[in-house]
């Protein structure tokens, strides 16, 4: 959580300054999603991300220096610099990929549950996607699809409550998505997606459940952005201001998933806060390092601009 | 077994299928009708018997997610065909082959491909309309990232089947319901047909004739009929409508210094017009005459036969076309 806190936090300047120019949707805030269902994934299982993945990335193992190169859009990052920061991809691990077109990946991760079922293998693929893709009809094919077939994936709802600028309750009727998957008799849970333990409890089981050929499973987690939907903030036309109400940020904000589990851990005295912050410090190296690989790596040759159309 | 066996076209796939899904165990096909004949025709016959239903998926009414399936099936390690018996519906599914399938490779800096084979069967005529019967390789061939085939023969519709699911990368193949009783000698053992290449079938000075899908059968008796009035046509089949073979035509049309193009699609637009751009582009002082061109009309496909009957090219458009660079 920690790392891909701070990696994201450390985007804003080189955002802000015009360094990074490439689309970024920061995953500030959401952490806890990530890394509380990544951590019951295996190298072999399959992820398929969204536009806001540098967190899935990380927490799937993807290289940070890589991703980072990749933000900067560098010869060195993990799509050679033709993807950006949304085209996020790390095969050796499982991260089979991520892209904005809101909920494009459900049904590649739909065919990776496939593939897997096909060859009769233990591995399962997860789909993560935003609120805003229970708008789009994909899913609901993908989840009917799922259900007959039983597939193993998880389909893993982050609800941060806004489809860009707009509110949930401007999108829907009910705030309750995951009630989509229960027409499919698909099994559905709801999450608090701002406690990394709920998260990972909850995952531990549905991974199981896939595994175990059970299935797909239908996962919400409520959470929330800290930062824009695009950039630091909701850049509208020049003026750099949040269009969500002030009162609802500062509330999710005393709900911050890495404070809530420090919190934990010192409260049961799993850790002292000295080795707290020595992770803190490991992973500002990291970052550091990270950030400094990827500002110092080549830009592609623009004699190679077409280099990679077809294998 | 006899040396000459006849196969007609839907068969030839049909063997294909056979022959590749024995051969490759990440071989499957999956989409909308492939336990019916009424969908498919006979393309898939006795595959579900022999492979079962893991790897023959008859599917709901869901092609964007289908599709997308499979694409994501063949990122995963899976060498897939889907199937759209009308690619009219095909349209459902821009997302995963334009946005997914097509960029893939290029968004990720080559880590990654999806080699699968999106195959689209055309249904014109039998007074179906404009959403049952339309042919849409021109825009196919626009994206960068797909190759897209549309074999004419029964020799070709199987190599070029055996081509596209060996392919690394998404190929769009397109056949035509008109084409499935043609027969003609198909080779028994497994072969490819090279995706990129196209044939001479039949040498002349003259005129070059580009034609491609069922146009070129039309071309074959068009051919006939005017040597009998003494007009030898070089006639071509590309085969592979992207990437096409620019060599083979230009080639051509250096020796006859002039092109007709007779495509299964509307005028404008389309892939004709890229034919005649790189042929003006590459060989413009060969040309004795404008480039020419046979296609649908500008208009959707009707219903009415009367309608139909002037809407669809045959031959005799071709001769018209052929004999009028001599008035």
């Amino acid at each position: 959580m920690l790392r891909i806190r701070l990696c994201e936090e450390s985007l804003v300047e080189p955002i802000m300054s015009g360094k990074i120019r490439t689309p970024c949707h920061l995953y500030s805030g959401e952490e806890a999603v990530a890394a509380g269902l990544c951590a019951s994934l295996t190298d072999d299982d399959y992820l398929f991300g969204n536009h806001r993945s540098h967190g899935h990335f990380l927490a799937k193992g993807g290289s940070m220096q890589e991703m980072m190169a990749e933000i900067f859009c560098r010869e060195t990052g993990c799509s050679l610099g033709r993807g950006g920061s949304m085209h996020l991809i790390a095969p050796e691990v499982g991260m089979m990929g991520s892209a904005p077109i809101v909920a494009g990946t459900i049904s590649l991760a739909l065919g990776a549950a496939l593939a897997a079922s096909i060859r009769k293998e233990k591995r399962i693929a997860v789909t993560f996607f935003g609120d805003g893709a229970a708008g789009e009809g994909v899913l609901y094919e993908s989840m009917n699809f799922a259900s007959l077939k039983k597939l193993p994936l998880i389909f893993a709802c982050e609800n941060n409550f806004y489809a860009t600028h707009l509110p949930i309750r401007e999108c829907r009727k009910t705030s309750e998505i995951y009630r989509i998957a229960e027409p499919f008799c698909i099994k559905t849970v709801v999450v608090d997606g701002n406690d990394v333990l709920a998260v990972y409890e909850a995952g531990k089981e549905a991974v199981e459940q896939c595994r175990s050929g059970k299935g797909p499973i239908f996962m919400e987690f409520l959470t929330y952005r800290f930062r824009g939907h695009v950039g630091p903030d909701d850049n509208i036309q020049g003026s750099h201001t949040d269009i969500r109400p002030k009162e609802e940020v500062e509330e999710w904000l005393r709900r911050d998933p890495i404070l809530l589990f420090e919190e934990y851990l010192l409260d049961n005295k799993l850790f002292d806060i000295a080795a707290l912050e020595n992770i803190r410090k490991e992973a500002e190296q990291e970052v550091a390092l990270a950030l400094d690989f990827a500002q110092n790596s080549a830009t592609p040759k623009s004699e190679e601009l077409t280099a990679y159309v077809c294998r | 077994m006899s040396a000459d066996r006849k196969l007609p076209y839907s068969l030839a796939i049909n063997e294909a299928f056979h022959q590749m899904m024995a051969a490759d165990s990440s071989v499957f096909l999956i989409g909308q009708g492939v336990k019916s004949p009424w969908y498919v025709g006979n393309t898939a016959q006795g595959l579900l018997e022999k492979f079962g239903d893991t790897r023959v998926i008859d599917t709901p009414v869901s092609e964007n997610a289908i599709t997308g399936a499979a694409v994501g099936a063949a990122l995963a390690g899976m060498r897939p065909v889907v199937v759209h018996p009308r690619m009219d519906f095909m349209l459902y599914a821009f997302d995963p082959i334009i946005n997914e399938a097509a960029n893939w490779h290029y968004m990720n800096g080559a880590k990654s491909c999806a080699p699968v084979v999106i195959w689209g069967i055309i249904n014109r005529g039998g007074e179906q309309a404009a959403q049952h019967s339309q042919a849409l390789h021109g825009i196919f061939s626009h994206v960068p990232g797909l190759k897209v085939v549309m074999p004419a023969t029964p020799y070709d519709a199987k190599g070029l089947m055996v081509a596209a699911i060996r392919d690394p990368n998404p190929v769009v193949y397109i056949d035509d319901r008109w084409l499935y009783r043609v027969e003609e000698t198909v080779p028994e053992e497994l072969y490819e047909v090279e995706i990129g290449k196209g044939a001479i079938r039949k040498e002349g000075k003259d005129v070059t004739l580009v034609a491609i899908s069922y146009m070129a059968h039309e071309a074959l008796k068009a051919v006939h009929a005017l040597s009998e009035s003494g007009i030898d046509v070089e006639f071509i089949d590309p085969r592979t409508v992207k990437p096409v073979d620019f060599d083979l035509i230009l080639r051509s049309v250096e020796k006859t210094g002039r092109l007709v193009i007779a495509d299964v699609g509307w005028h404008s637009w389309g892939w004709g017009a890229e034919i005649a751009a790189v042929v003006s582009e590459k060989a413009f002082y060969c040309l004795k005459a404008p480039v020419r061109r046979v296609a649908l009309p500008d208009c959707p496909a009707p219903a009415n036969i009367s309608l139909e009957e002037r809407y669809y090219k045959r031959s005799k458009d071709i001769v018209e076309m052929v004999q009028s660079f001599f008035k």
